[in-house]
């Protein structure tokens, strides 16, 4: 085995199952305090369900975390030593919080059915505002020792260390990866329980559960999907605080060695959003009112998928001086025009823009609004989208072709901002104007297709391929370096990996970390099961 | 378990997918290896041979043409002959360059003294250069390596040729390091390179002009060492002269051989 072979592996197997044992408390704590507020026991029992799945995923990743350090000591001792003494104190505080947060989460489950009712659902609700403390914290403290190793701080030219570890600690990436990785996490850990209800669903013995985990599957890709509208500014702006940090560093990522990555990035993120939109679409079959918005569905797949491929179009695929004479010049003759950065600000916002419609029909599908202005909150509604995309679509076209390179970025604030506003201002509307509206018929939970539940499949797989790859990314572009500029890596692995061999370790990873995923929702499962061995036992007198 | 099986196969058949795009859907690159020091023999070199190192190093190690390219991240060098002139003439020019050589040398090494209008980092008004310097950790080019580049710009960008190739080092001597070759593998390196023994007992070199450090380990922990390598003068050995043992050791250290150094000197006993 490689060294660095295992080192990725296991490190990534950790950020995986770590990304879901935080995530997942998160939503929990926000469905459990649901279920209070509106004494719906269906929320409690499924906030208890999705902490279920995640206790043995929780023991999973201190597995893998405590064998990514035997494996960091086993085989770069030096680099680990390094990073220890500089982040000496914050060790200590890794491992006291580790075990407060283990001992709350015990509580926290355990606890559930006995802190019941009254007072103790207060009491309980703390453990968990606790837990989400402990595993951000925990999440935090990690994150930096990545960061630190992409741009170190408190240290000098030489690497050493003169500063003290919070300096370390609150290097230049910090924040923008702490940012982009809790949402993130958030999104993967929403597929991750939506692709448990989905295997769910599909084995249901009856009615009943068909329809409750009809019901889990909705919710679970609803916490995806909201988390997936903020991501791709989270990107946007990791990418460029990562710039601003190093030039160089923010070129190997977007224009250099790894520029065709970010197609592979496109497509998968594709998937993401495409899956998400065609489960709300299927959901539309719950209610037979919804069969009023059929027709405007395909238009909104068509948007899609046209924003869809142009942001898959590549930008930049300058590679080798020989390579940029074939291709004539930086940008392909007709497709450079939808390369550049604007067009694909424009795109993300529309995939955004119209995700979030196919939200709104689904809302709607099955009602009927009874306020008196529903006719002008409609038309309200309608102008707002059409002045939004307008103005997504000018403010993308100006920018992106009559002014030069340098403001060329300048598009995406206002474009950003447009899209929050119609997502902010729809909402405010359709919460007012649905008000006491009423059911066009009943809404049959569990009436999805089953090739429904196969878009939630997808969703979580893609969601861990990503993961996967822009690990890859992250750790490639330091490229022979273990800590950036100071600490060179001076292993026979010290060269950057192509695409293809990293897929292959990606691919052997995500199969590796579904059997772990298979593993602990069969757990689950049979942690709920009794067989009565007659005869087994002798006779109590 | 038919679910199971078809679940389990759907969710092979997306990754394989994944798989199969990222390996055959997309051109492979191969991502250059990292940079190694040459070997070159500069006593045998004519200057025509010296500019193509220089050219070599542009285009390779030195990373250039990341940012001096067609793409509009960093002016072009084609004409740095002409414009060199002009930046110094600049009232915004900060530098003490007087010549086209010096100019370039300082555009490598302390890029900010002159920033070209259009392209300083994004907010700083053009006072600062996203341009690292050359010299540093992350291209880390030597001063024969420098010299080279700046042979090859002014061949290239039409002016007069004014480097002179560098003397070799004396025979006997090492070739020109770069600061950044990969760090030494072991203790004992560390202590030949750097020249401990020449003051120090150590290693079994017998230096005598600074203490024994045979079994300093015995008396001492890693931080005094350290500080004592970093900061020579932080704590001066009793009975020794202050300021014999050069400070400059912080920074020609790699971090991994300074540990190293750290732990073999602290485990002498
Ligand atoms: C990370 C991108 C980057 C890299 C790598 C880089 N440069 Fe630059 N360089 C710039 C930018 C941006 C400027 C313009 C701003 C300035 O004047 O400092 C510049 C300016 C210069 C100038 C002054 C140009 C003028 O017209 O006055 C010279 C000379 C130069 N670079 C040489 C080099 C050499 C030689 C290398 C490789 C060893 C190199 N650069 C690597 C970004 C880069
Ligand atoms: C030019 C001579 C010289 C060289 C070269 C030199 N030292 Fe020293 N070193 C001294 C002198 C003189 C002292 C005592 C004065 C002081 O403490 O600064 C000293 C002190 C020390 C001490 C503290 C010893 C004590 O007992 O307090 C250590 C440790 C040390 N040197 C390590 C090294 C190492 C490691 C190297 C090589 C990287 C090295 N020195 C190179 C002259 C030298
Ligand atoms: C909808 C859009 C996006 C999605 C769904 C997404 C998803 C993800 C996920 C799941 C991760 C792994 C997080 C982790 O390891 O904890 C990640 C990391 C990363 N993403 Fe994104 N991302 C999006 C947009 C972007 C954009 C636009 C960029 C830049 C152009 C970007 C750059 C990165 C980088 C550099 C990392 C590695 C940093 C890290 O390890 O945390 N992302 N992304």
């Amino acid at each position: 085995m490689n060294p660095r072979v295992a080192v990725w592996l296991v490190a990534q197997l950790h950020l995986w199952l770590g990304a879901f044992v935080v995530a997942v408390p998160m939503f929990v704590f926000i469905i459990e305090t649901i279920g209070m507020m509106t004494r719906d026991e269906r929320y409690d029992n499924m906030a208890y369900e999705f902490i279920k799945v995640s206790i043995t995923a929780y023991s999973l990743t201190a597995i893998m975390g405590g064998l990514l350090s035997f494996c960091l000591v086993l085989f770069y001792p030096d680099l680990f030593k390094y990073l220890a003494l500089i982040f000496k104190e914050s060790m200590f505080a890794y491992a006291l919080l580790f075990f407060a947060e283990s001992a709350v989460l015990y509580i926290y489950y355990y606890g559930w059915h006995w802190l019941q009712g009254g007072n103790r659902k207060w009491v309980h609700l703390t453990f968990g505002l606790l837990l989400n403390a402990f595993g951000i914290t925990l999440m935090l403290l990690a994150n930096s020792w990545t960061t630190f190793m992409m741009s170190p701080a408190a240290v000098d030219a030489a690497g050493v260390f003169n500063g003290n570890t919070w300096e370390a600690i609150h290097n230049f990436l910090w924040n923008p990866i702490n940012i982009h990785r809790v949402v993130a996490n958030v999104a993967y850990g929403g597929s991750i329980v939506g692709a448990y209800a989905g295997f769910k669903f599909l084995s249901a013995k009856n009615k009943e559960e068909r329809a409750h985990y009809d019901w889990v599957g909705y919710n679970a890709n609803f916490i995806a999907i909201a988390a997936l509208l903020p991501l791709p500014f989270a990107g946007y702006y990791l990418t460029a605080e990562l710039y601003a940090y190093s030039q160089q560093m923010g070129i190997t990522l977007m224009g250099g060695v790894f520029a065709w990555i970010f197609i592979i990035q496109a497509v998968l993120i594709g998937a993401l959003f495409l899956s998400a939109n065609y489960y709300l679409w299927c959901g539309m079959g719950r209610s037979d009112g919804a069969s009023r918005y059929n027709g405007r569905i395909k238009f909104i797949a068509i948007v899609l998928v046209a924003a869809f491929l142009v942001w898959f179009t590549p930008h930049t695929l300058v590679l080798t001086n020989s390579e940029l004479k074939s291709l004539g010049g930086p940008y392909h003759k007709y497709l450079g025009v939808f390369g550049i950065m604007p067009a694909k600000n424009t795109a993300v916002n529309f995939l955004l823009t119209f995700t979030f419609m196919s939200f709104m029909f689904y809302r709607r599908a099955n009602k009927v609004a009874t306020v008196s202005w529903a006719t002008t909150g409609n038309a309200i509604q309608i102008a707002l989208f059409t002045m939004g995309l307008i103005n997504i679509v000018t403010l993308g076209v100006y920018y992106g072709y009559f002014t030069n390179t340098v403001y060329k970025v300048a598009a995406s604030i206002p474009q950003v901002l447009t899209t929050l506003t119609i997502i902010i201002v729809s909402t405010v509307i359709d919460t007012l104007m649905y008000k006491g509206a009423k059911d066009v018929a009943p809404l049959h939970w569990g009436r999805m297709p089953a090739r429904s539940q196969y878009a939630l499949f997808l969703l979580a797989v893609s969601f861990t391929w990503l993961m996967g790859l822009m690990g890859y990314v992250r750790s490639g572009i330091r490229q022979h370096w273990h800590v950036s500029n100071i600490f060179r890596d001076a292993s026979p692995d010290a060269y950057t990996p192509t695409l293809g061999y990293a897929a292959n370790v990606i691919t052997v990873g995500t199969i590796i970390f579904m059997a772990m995923v298979i593993f602990v929702f069969w757990l689950s499962t049979i942690s709920g099961k009794h067989v009565v061995a007659k005869g087994y036992w002798k006779e109590q007198a | 378990m038919n679910i199971f099986l078809k679940v389990a196969a759907f969710s092979l058949v997306m990754v394989a997918g994944f798989w199969g795009f990222a390996s055959f859907g997309i051109p492979q690159i191969k991502p250059a290896p990292p940079p190694v020091e040459e070997k070159v023999d500069l006593g045998a070199m004519t200057m025509d041979q010296f500019i193509a190192l220089g050219g070599k190093i542009f285009n390779g190690k030195g990373t250039c043409t990341l940012c001096h390219n067609k793409m509009g991240r960093a002016p072009m060098l084609s004409d740095i002959g002409k414009n060199a002139p002009l930046r110094l003439k600049d009232p915004r020019y900060k530098g003490t360059a007087k010549t086209i050589e010096e100019y370039i040398f300082e555009s490598m090494t302390k890029p900010s003294m002159y920033v070209v209008a259009g392209f300083g980092k994004s907010g700083t008004n053009d006072t600062e250069s996203p341009m690292p310097d050359v010299t540093g950790g992350g291209i880390g080019l030597n001063p024969v390596e420098v010299k080279a580049v700046i042979a090859y710009l002014q061949d290239a960008g039409g002016a007069e040729v004014t480097v002179e190739i560098p003397a070799m080092p004396k025979a006997g001597a090492e070739a020109p390091k770069a600061e950044e070759a990969a760090p030494l593998k072991t203790a004992q390196e560390v202590i030949a390179k750097f020249g401990c023994g020449a003051c120090h007992k150590v290693a079994g070199q017998t230096g005598e002009i600074g203490p024994n450090l045979t079994k300093i380990g015995a008396t001492k922990n890693k931080d005094y060492i350290r500080q004592s390598i970093l900061d020579p003068d932080a704590v001066i050995a009793k009975g020794y002269p202050a300021g014999m043992m050069p400070k400059t050791f912080g920074e020609q250290m790699k971090a991994k051989e300074l540990e190293m150094l750290v732990d073999y000197l602290a485990g002498s006993k």
